[in-house]
This record gives C-alpha cells, structure tokens and sequence, in this order.
C-alpha cells in the first residue's frame, strides 16, 4: 500500500469512527425528546438549546460513576462482555459505501473503508458475533433476570438471523452480487419510466417483500422495541444488562444505538439505493454548473448527504416504531420469525428467481 | 503483501493458545468461548490465504451459529466446574498419552516436511479467481455446476436431520 | 366470562394497523399540545379550596386563636399540641402552638372545628425542608393567605 493510500484509509476510519461515535449522544436526545413529544410531553429541554447538551451531561455522569463489579460475577467475562458488543457494531461498517469514487491525481478513492468481494456475509457474520457480548453478560451475572434475558436474545438472534439472510437473496439475486458497493452502484439505474417520473431500481421497488422482511428482521436483530425482549423492563428488569453500571453499561447502549445505525445504513444500501442522490439532487448539481475537481466533490458531498439523509431516516423509523408498537409476547415473537418472516422469504426468493427467468428484473 | 507473515504468525499462535484453553480450562462456558477465538483464528488464517469467501463462512457459520447454539445448550445443562473435574489421572497413563501426542506432533511434522514444497498450482489461482469475479462468484458457480450433485445430497443430508430432530421433538410432546 | 376479541384480516396482516399506529404518534407529535408545565417558571393553578400549609389568622397583630383546644381533639393524626396561657388582660392564649407537618394528613378538620377563624390551611404545597421540624407557633402566625 502506497502512503496515500495509507493516508486516505486513516481518514475514512477515523471519519466513520468519529461520526458513530457522535451518533450515539444525538439519537439518544432525538428518543428521548421524539418520544416526549408522541406522548404530548416536552422532554428534555433545559441544558443547551432544545435540550442537546443533555447528553453529554449524561457522558459526564456514566464518567464519573464508580466502575464497580458486584461480588458475585465472573469478573472476567463481565468486564469483556460490553467489548464485545461494542467491537462487532463498529466493525460492520466497515463495508458500508457512504459515496461512491472520487478520482484524485489518477489515483481512484472508493468512500467505503473495505471493498471486500464477500461484503453481505462479512456483515453477517460479524453481526452474529454481537450476541456473544449477551449471552456473555447474562451468564457472568450470574443473575436469573440476566441469564433469561441472553437466553432469549440467542434464540432471538438465530431465528431472526435465517430470515434476514434469506430476505436479502432476492437483493443478491437480481445484482448478482454480494459487494455492497456494487449493489449501491447498481441501484442507481432506471428500473422503467412513467412519462416523466423515472423509477430507480431501489431495492425497495424490486424487492418489497424482501424489505418487509429485512426491515423486521433489523428489529429483532438490534433489540429495538417491538422486539426488545432481551431488555424487557417490565418482566427481566432489563435482561442482560442488569448487573451493570456506569461506564460498563453506557458501552451497551452505545453498542445499541451503533448496531440501530449499522441496521439504519444497510437498509439504506441493500433497499434505498445506498449513496445514489435523492430525487431533484441531480438537477440540482447540473444547475450549479461546477467543472473539475469543484464537480467531483460537490457530487461526493451530494452523495454523502443522500446516504446521510436516509440514513437519518430510518433512524428515527427505528424511534418512532419504538414508541408507537408494543412489545411481542415471546411465542408471537417466535411464530413471528419461524412461521411468517421464514417462508416469506423463501417465498420472495422463489418469485425473484421466477421474474429473473421471464427477464423482469 | 509483506505485512502477511506477521499477521499470520499472530493468528497461528492465537489458535494455538486458545486451542489448549478449550482443553485445559475447567469451566465449559470459557472452554466454548475458547473454542470461539480458536474460529476466529482461523477466519483471520483464511482471510491471509486469499479465501475471503472461507473466511467469512467460518465466522457465520462456526462462530456466528454454531458455537452459539453450543453456549446456549451449556448454559442452560447448568454444567458447572466440578462435575466436569474427573480428579487425577494415573500417571501411567499422562505418561502414555504424552507419548503418544508427541508420536503424532512428530507424524505431522514430518509430513509436512517431506511433501513436495512446489505443488503444482490448479485451474484456482489467485489471479484467475480474481479474472472471474472473485471468491464468491467462483465457488457459487462451481456449486451449480461441477459440484451439484454433492451439493444437492449435502442438502438433502441437512432436510433428514431437520426432520429427525423435529419428530424426536413432536414424540416428547405427545407423550405429555 | 372468555370474551374472544374479533380480529379481522387485515388486522392480522399487521402491516396496515401498524400504518396506522405509525400515523398516530406521528399525528400526536406534530400536532398534538404538549401538556407539560414546567415546574419552577408555570406553575399549576390550585382553586383556593385546597388544603396546604397551615397558618393562624391574626387581627391587628394578635392571633385569634384562644386556646380552646377544639382543634387537637379533633385532629385525627393528633399533630396538633398547644399549651394554653393566659395574657395581661386575663385573655386565654397559646403559649405553644406546634404543628407536626410530618403526621398531619391535610383533612382540614381543624379549620372546621375552629370557632375563631384561627387555624386555616393555605394554598401553599412547597413544604419540603432540608431538616426535621415541627413547626411553631412563629412560623404558623405568617399570613399566608386571605381565608
């Protein structure tokens, strides 16, 4: 690797590390204050303006708190648990294209840390380590509220794992591709035109049973409400994470608001064309008429910003179904996954495979 | 890639030392997630070698699936320490089986040793599997074609043990 | 008696209800009137008829209270202790007059059962205190309101 590369590597990482790393506090005060508001409350409002700075008053406190094991834990795997629901988060979005290329001095720099040629399944397969972290948590609580809680947070995970990955063939099927910078790229052509309106081939358009199902499954794999069964206030007391405190269980939040981002990006890569520019962005950059270099990077940042805005959105999707959805009793949950998401996804790979024969897609 | 040989060092010795905490910790949950790391290692080891395609299988389905599914049976059998600490051995027979490991570390040793260093490369050299679209597109397409019969009784082998573990399952709910 | 709910189709195809749902909070965060009042600047309005700090009413300085011991007889959480005395000009009066806000239970039995108009509760609800304390006659004589 020559040093500019080196040098480009460094700043992607750090950019990416530094940006999910401010996601957590500014989600955290978006649940907090969007939850207030569904629910005709006001939510935080006092420190800084609109409240924001509640956060890091928050940080402060998680700072500042003894760091303390009670007596009765497996000190070991206690303390390495939280690590290990943090690492595979910030691992994941290593694949993730967040712009598409940009050619500087003849040398061509992709917005996406690895290129990896098994993109799909590296996400996959760093995700289904995060459950480590859980199972590891509840059992070096050695607490029963904890030990139920990573107990149905594995089998959580497993179920909704299947149908995840199946959802997602259809995906892979019509881009015959598992890179998710090819997928990205691939979005960005017309799927067919209504007079003026031309439809992209997002994955939401080609795949919207696949979606429906990747949607769910991101539910259930992130913890969120209506799947939130492993925290479960009202009957585990908060599950795994019982026995923690300070700054131990700020890494799991962290990590759940990580994982809520990761889930949030590849919604918005495999469905919503990843980077491709929102409608009327084009024009847009066409308008401004810019040559060169100017061109290039204001089409990086129109790109970026896209990925962004969507990103954003599904965010706060994750949010707003938060507090709109009760929690699943935990055999619906099952019946769920097992029963309905599973052939349904089976199903949506069978159609995908039909309409790919006859030439549709 | 010269960087290789060290990465590769740091993940031979990982599996090496978690490999012996799987079989020398008493506490079966560490030993699992011992075994864990020793999947990890190997992922990293595949990862070196060009097969990115293996690598990332093994995480998935060693790391990802299986070993969770080993966990949960463990903790949920409650194993603890001492019903797994069967006391002391006979001397005789640490004696017997260290001899015997040692005889087996020196076959390895002198296998490898004595096979050819040059085997001679096949239709799936690094930069042909490069040429055709990578690890993924070149196993895939041998799946469907060269290898589907394999494939297909692999299948069929999985659907047997799928429905043999859900008839053992119905039968103990018809008997309650 | 089992009452079986009726779930129609499309409520079991949850999609729809949960379009549904999504609208509603959706509907109740845009547009819908916050109800919070935040404490220290708004406060809620109390109607006058609530039972808050005691006081004792006092004209031209001196309270009305006579010492008759209506009050600690009546009061159910017996909060109320007073020891009677007598003034220059041969008037009964409380030398104590102690209110233990801690065991009193707001019920306003004592403003009912004064003949005097002495005792009467306030509107006032901020009693918190850093220390223990059983309030005296001193504190009790600040008009804290008009009743």
């Amino acid at each position: 690797m020559t040093n500019f590369e080196w040098l480009t590597m460094g700043a992607k990482i750090a950019f990416i590390v530094v940006v999910l790393l401010q996601v957590v506090p500014i989600m955290v005060w978006v649940e907090r204050r969007g939850s207030a508001l569904m629910q005709n409350r006001l939510g935080p409002n006092r420190i800084g303006p609109l409240g924001l700075l509640q956060s890091i008053c928050d940080v402060v406190k998680f700072f500042f708190k003894e760091d303390r094991a009670p007596g009765h834990v497996n000190k070991f795997y206690y303390t390495l648990a939280p690590l290990i629901v943090l690492v595979p988060a910030f691992m994941t979005f290593a694949v993730i294209p967040f712009a598409s290329s940009i050619v500087i001095d003849g040398q061509t720099v992709n917005f996406q840390i690895a290129d990896l040629n098994v993109g799909l399944l590296y996400i996959f397969s760093v995700a289904s380590l995060g459950v480590y972290g859980i199972i590891m948590s509840g059992w070096s609580s050695n607490n029963k509220y904890a030990l139920l809680g990573s107990l149905r947070s594995t089998s959580q995970m497993i179920s909704y794992e299947l149908s995840m990955g199946l959802s997602i063939i259809g995906i892979v099927m019509v881009f015959s591709s598992v890179e998710l910078g090819a997928i990205a790229r691939g979005q960005g052509e017309a799927f067919f035109s209504v007079g003026m309106l031309t439809i992209p081939k997002w994955g939401i358009f080609i795949q919207p049973i696949g979606f429906i199902v990747f949607l769910t499954s991101v539910f259930a794999e992130t913890n969120r409400l209506p799947f939130d069964l492993p925290e479960g206030e009202s009957e585990i007391v908060a599950g795994y994470h019982i026995e923690y405190g300070s700054m131990k269980f700020a890494l799991f939040f962290m990590a759940e608001y990580i994982n809520m981002t990761v889930g949030a990006a590849l919604i918005t890569t495999l469905f919503f064309g990843g980077w491709q520019m929102l409608p009327g962005m084009h024009w847009l950059l066409e308008v401004m008429n810019l040559d060169g270099m100017a061109h290039e990077w204001v089409r990086i940042l129109f790109e970026a910003a896209s990925f962004g805005a969507k990103v954003c959105f599904f965010m706060w999707f994750f949010v707003w179904v938060r507090w709109t959805i009760p929690r699943f009793r935990y055999d619906q949950l099952m019946d769920l996954g097992w029963k309905v998401m599973l052939p349904l996804s089976l199903v949506n790979i069978f159609l995908t495979g039909v309409l790919i024969y006859y030439k549709v897609l | 890639m010269d960087i290789s040989p060290v990465f590769f060092y740091v993940f031979a010795a990982l599996a090496i030392g978690f490999s012996l905490s799987v079989i020398l910790k008493k506490n079966p949950v560490g030993n699992a997630f011992s075994l864990v790391m020793v999947f990890f290692a190997f992922a990293g080891i595949y990862a070196i070698l060009g097969a990115h395609l293996i690598a990332a299988l093994q995480v998935l389905v060693y790391a990802g699936a299986i070993m969770v599914l080993f966990i949960f049976v463990i903790m949920l059998l409650n194993a603890d320490e001492p019903s797994f600490d069967m006391g002391r051995s006979h001397i005789g027979i640490k004696i017997g089986a260290g001899t015997l490991c040692a005889i087996l570390f020196c076959t390895f040793v002198w296998a490898i040793k004595e096979s050819p260093i040059n085997i001679p490369a096949g239709r799936f050299t690094p930069e042909a599997i490069q040429a055709s679209g990578g690890n993924t597109q070149v196993v895939s397409e041998l799946m469907f074609s060269e290898y589907i019969l394999p494939f297909e009784l692999t299948s069929v082998l999985l659907l047997a043990a799928i429905v043999g573990a859900v008839a053992i399952a119905k039968r103990k709910l018809g008997k309650n | 008696m089992l009452v079986k709910a009726k779930t129609s189709g499309t409520q079991k195809f949850y999609l729809v209800e949960i379009i549904k749902g999504l609208y509603i909070t959706m509907r109740a965060m845009l547009f819908g009137k916050t109800v919070t009042i935040q404490y220290p600047e708004e406060r809620r309005d109390y109607s006058d008829r609530y039972r808050g700090m005691h006081y004792i009413k006092a004209t031209n300085g001196v309270e009305n209270c006579t010492a008759c011991m209506l009050c600690p007889t009546v009061c159910p959480a017996e909060c109320i202790h007073i020891e009677a005395g007598e003034r220059p000009d041969k008037e009964k009066y409380p030398v104590k007059f102690e209110i233990d806000v801690l065991r009193c239970c707001f019920c306003g039995m004592c403003e009912e059962a004064c003949p005097k108009d002495a005792i009467k509760l306030s509107t006032i609800y901020e009693m918190s205190q850093t220390h223990r304390e059983v309030f005296e006659k001193d504190y009790l004589l600040e008009q804290r309101g008009n009743k």
